[in-house]
């Protein structure tokens, strides 16, 4: 979709050669974006191993409630499509970033952040009222499981916004350099991972979880 | 069980005399170490040269360092045991000591040996032989340095701070749980793990990135030096194993401190996951204990017989199979758990499958050995003690992997015989053997062969003695972790002669630290940069290498190219022409990957003792460091070609 955009912009690469996105032309830049796939790939093999856990644990329930008389479809639902959208909306700043355009980079980004916010603080609301009907951590083994998994994933959420916010400070400082551009574009590919992570925990936890 | 005896206030222990002892020594070696560093003004070098550093070849030499500190601390640990054991009925340690001491033994044998001896070689050998000049992300891997050096630094003061775990290194629960296990040590073990795992998984992404996208122009996958491959599959092998025990450590942490209910055995917890999740992570680690090893004797190998490696392509491929089918033989460490015959004989059948691509590299090493000329050199020596040795290792192995006999043999001391005998026989011996390998290169001067032998044969007699009476004892019924044992079974005398072996073995590491410290002085300079008429690229390289490596990037065309243009006496077109000098890109020193190190000790802590205040301010050092990092615009420099002319010119290479 890019190279198809760049051209009709009047933009194209240099005869010759292949398009090349901006973050893949310093070959420093291009090297950190594969590690940071590499990275991905583990951390994808972590959740893997807290997705495990939850499956084996998910129906071992002791004394406290199951997963059917505890989530809320309504919640989930919306905390699913707010993430969703936010991968689109970090999409668009990566297009703009392409465009070495600072400003609709920056807009996007915190747009993106700020879905991300939301998110969050619905994944806190939805945790202190299982807290405050005594649904904690130290019920039951599925509930250790589920805050874990869920968590973890929250965790990362947020890691995310902080990150994109510092990245956001760069360009307001910078502009679009190269190294920005990289940046960028792994902060949301690490985005649009953990909306994948999102949709598996929608399927495996609170789906499954619901339905009987 | 608790610290028996902890102080009144609470933290040191106190009451034993071991304890005192080691006490004492923390407090002499800290005052030493401080005392020669300010006498001889030396703070500023070792902050400028070693602690800010980010340069592979320095990095490499911690890594070597640490590891040989610690085999000697890990090894005290076996010394202590193997006294205690010596004789039926002995109280020179008390049951919780013991506990605590084949723990510690066990976790920094593995994780603080062994593995960083491994990084060492990595380091040390990876960006030469690949033709590049530095690893792909060099500020990351000083961050797994320092994450790796403060998560020794956590378990080691264990010890006499709080007390040592004492669940065993594999620290199973719900032993290891808060209920049959409270007080600080076992949190020891999961943060100090937990921290050097991380800095593990950094290392395993920055080697394969460095390897995958940093060779040199023509080096193909199959032109590579097999080491480099071994590094490719122990580097796999890492990023997709290592995930599970950081999940695994970090679900007991949240059993322990926050009262969750993974493994424990009521409200639904269900223990034998732990075990599982524990060897998904702690098979491949075994292969990534061993996959460097076979990458070093199949470099030495070839070089010490001066014949190319017999079969490349099978031992390219039997690496990766190795490294595939380690995925799927982790249940083998419990065939006793239960599942039914179908589950154990899957995992039966795997486990011996891995004999096949092993036995593949045997026979190569073999067949590149035969009609070769063999220089007996120190590295050649380990290997070939390693080959009788490791494939008895792999056959009691065999006899382990079948399931049914496996009920007798489970935690017997049939079994430590036989994982002795491939992790010493197998990675020990390959890093002693990498060690004497590349240590001209690293310090440009070689061991003393006259002291090395001493090490060698003391160390290979007092193994076999050592461990060779362990399997019949296993087999006579003694389990492992046993503290003591009654007379009259007729264990007395092969326990005796084990203790015995475990001594020389104990007399071969003295003698190792003294050639090195003897060699330091009288040992011969390699002025060459090739002493062992090597035949991979890092051998073109004067010995130590300039820091920039390569002044001009060499091109490669075939495996073995120095070896090859020696023997046409092209060796003239690896060096530098000052015309195709270039200005050199590098990366700038920085304190921050220490201090990167430090914050998360500081998190170490709070979590080992549960002070919450504690762990927050580390994480916020881990955090503000991260962003530091990010905001920071200029973090490499360029080595302007005039300089790089000068050294090449000092070196006499131009």
């Amino acid at each position: 979709m890019a190279t198809v955009i760049e051209h009709a912009h009047g933009h194209p690469a240099h005869e010759g050669e292949h398009y090349v996105p901006l973050e893949y032309k310093e070959k420093d830049d291009s090297l950190k974006v594969f590690g940071f796939w590499l990275f991905l790939t583990q951390d994808m093999v972590l959740f893997a191993c807290l997705f495990a856990t939850f499956v084996v644990l998910r129906t071992h329930t002791g004394n406290g409630p199951d997963s059917e008389s505890l989530f809320d479809v309504k919640g989930f639902i919306e905390e699913t499509f707010i993430l969703l959208t936010s991968s689109f909306t970090g999409g668009i700043s990566t297009f703009y970033m392409r465009k070495k355009r600072a400003i609709g980079t920056v807009v996007w980004l915190l747009i993106t952040a700020a879905l991300g916010a939301a998110f969050v603080s619905l994944e806190i609301t939805e945790f202190l009222h299982y807290i405050s009907i005594g649904a904690t951590m130290q019920t039951s083994a599925f509930l250790s499981a589920f805050f874990t998994l869920v968590g973890t994933h929250g965790a990362h959420v947020s890691v995310g916004i902080i990150w994109m916010l510092s990245i956001v400070i760069q360009i307001l400082r910078r502009g679009i350099t190269p190294a920005l551009s990289r940046k960028v574009f792994i902060v949301n590919l690490y985005w649009h991972f953990l909306d994948v992570v999102w949709v598996f925990i929608f399927t495996v936890v609170y789906m499954m979880g619901v339905i009987h | 069980m608790p610290p028996s005896h902890l102080s009144h206030w609470g933290l040191l222990i106190t009451g034993d005399p071991l304890i005192y002892g080691a006490d004492a020594s923390i407090a002499l070696a800290s005052i030493a170490i401080v005392y020669v560093l300010t006498k001889y003004k030396k703070w500023k070098w070792l902050w400028d040269e070693w602690l800010t550093t980010v340069d592979h070849k320095k990095i490499g030499i911690m890594y070597l360092i640490a590891a040989i500190l610690m085999l000697f601390r890990a090894g005290t640990d076996a010394e202590l045991m193997r006294t205690q054991l010596a004789l039926p009925n002995l109280h020179f340690l008390g049951p919780e000591h013991y506990d605590q001491i084949f723990t510690t033994h066990g976790t920094v044998m593995l994780l603080f040996m062994a593995m960083p001896f491994i990084f060492a070689l990595m380091n040390i050998a990876v960006p030469l032989q690949i033709g590049a000049r530095d690893v792909a992300f060099p500020y990351l891997n000083a961050i797994s340095f320092w994450l790796f050096f403060f998560a020794a630094m956590l378990i080691n003061i264990s010890f006499v701070i709080g007390g040592s775990p004492d669940a065993g290194w594999t620290s199973y629960a719900p032993l290891a749980g808060s209920t049959f296990d409270p007080g600080p040590g076992e949190n020891f073990y999961l943060m100090s793990l937990e921290i050097t795992g991380i800095g593990s998984i950094g290392t395993g992404i920055n080697f394969l990135a460095t390897i995958l996208k940093m060779r040199a122009p023509g080096m193909s996958l199959m032109k590579m030096p097999l080491f480099s491959w071994s590094i490719v599959a122990t580097s796999i092998l890492i990023l997709y194993a290592f995930p599970a025990l950081t999940v695994v450590l970090a679900l007991l942490l949240i059993d322990r401190v926050a009262g969750a209910h993974f493994f424990t055995i009521t409200a639904g917890g269900n223990p034998m996951m732990y075990i599982n999740m524990f060897w998904i992570w702690g098979h491949p680690e075994v292969y990534i204990l061993i996959l460097p090893a076979f990458g070093v004797f199949s470099e030495i190998v070839s070089t010490f017989s001066r014949k190319t490696i017999f079969g490349y392509k099978s031992m390219v491929f039997s690496l990766l199979l190795i490294s595939l089918i380690s995925y799927f033989v982790w249940a083998h460490h419990f065939f006793t758990m239960g599942a039914d015959a179908s589950v154990n004989s899957f995992f039966a059948i795997a486990s011996m499958l891995v004999g096949i691509p092993t036995g593949v590299k045997i026979f190569n090493w073999l067949f590149t050995m035969f009609r070769g000329r063999i220089r007996m050199k120190m590295p050649m020596l380990w290997t070939i003690a390693f080959i009788p040795c490791f494939t008895m290792g792999g056959m009691t192995g065999v006899m382990l992997a079948a399931a049914p006999a496996d009920y007798q043999y489970h935690n017997s001391y049939f079994l430590i015989a036989h994982f002795h005998q491939v992790l010493i026989g197998g990675t020990l011996f390959g890093m002693l053997a990498a060690m004497y390998y590349w240590w001209p290169k690293v310090f440009g001067f070689l061991l003393d062969e006259r002291w090395a032998k001493w090490a060698f044969w003391m160390f290979n007699i007092g193994f076999y003695v050592c461990f060779e009476p362990q399997y019949v004892l296993g087999l006579m019924g003694m389990q492992r972790r046993m503290y003591t044992y009654p007379s009259g079974l007729g264990w007395t005398d092969l326990n005796f002669i084990s203790t015995i072996g475990a001594f020389i073995m104990g007399l071969g590491f003295i003698f190792l630290v003294w050639d090195i410290i003897y060699s330091i002085r009288h040992g011969e300079r390699d002025l060459t940069g090739d002493p062992w008429d090597g035949r991979t690229l890092e051998w073109s390289l004067p010995s130590p290498a300039p820091h920039y490596n390569f002044a001009v990037i060499p091109h490669v065309t075939q495996l073995d190219q120095w070896w090859e243009l020696k023997q046409q006496g092209r060796q003239d077109e690896l060096r530098p022409k000052a015309s195709d000098i270039r200005p050199i890109h590098m990366p700038k020193n920085s304190g921050k990957p220490f201090l990167f190190g430090l914050a998360f000790f500081v998190v170490g802590v709070g979590f080992v003792f549960e002070w919450y205040a504690v762990a927050v301010i580390g994480f916020l050092g881990v955090g503000a460091l991260l962003l530091a990092r990010s905001f920071e615009a200029h973090p490499d420099y360029h080595i302007p070609v005039d300089e790089v002319v000068h050294t090449e010119t000092a070196l006499g290479r131009l």
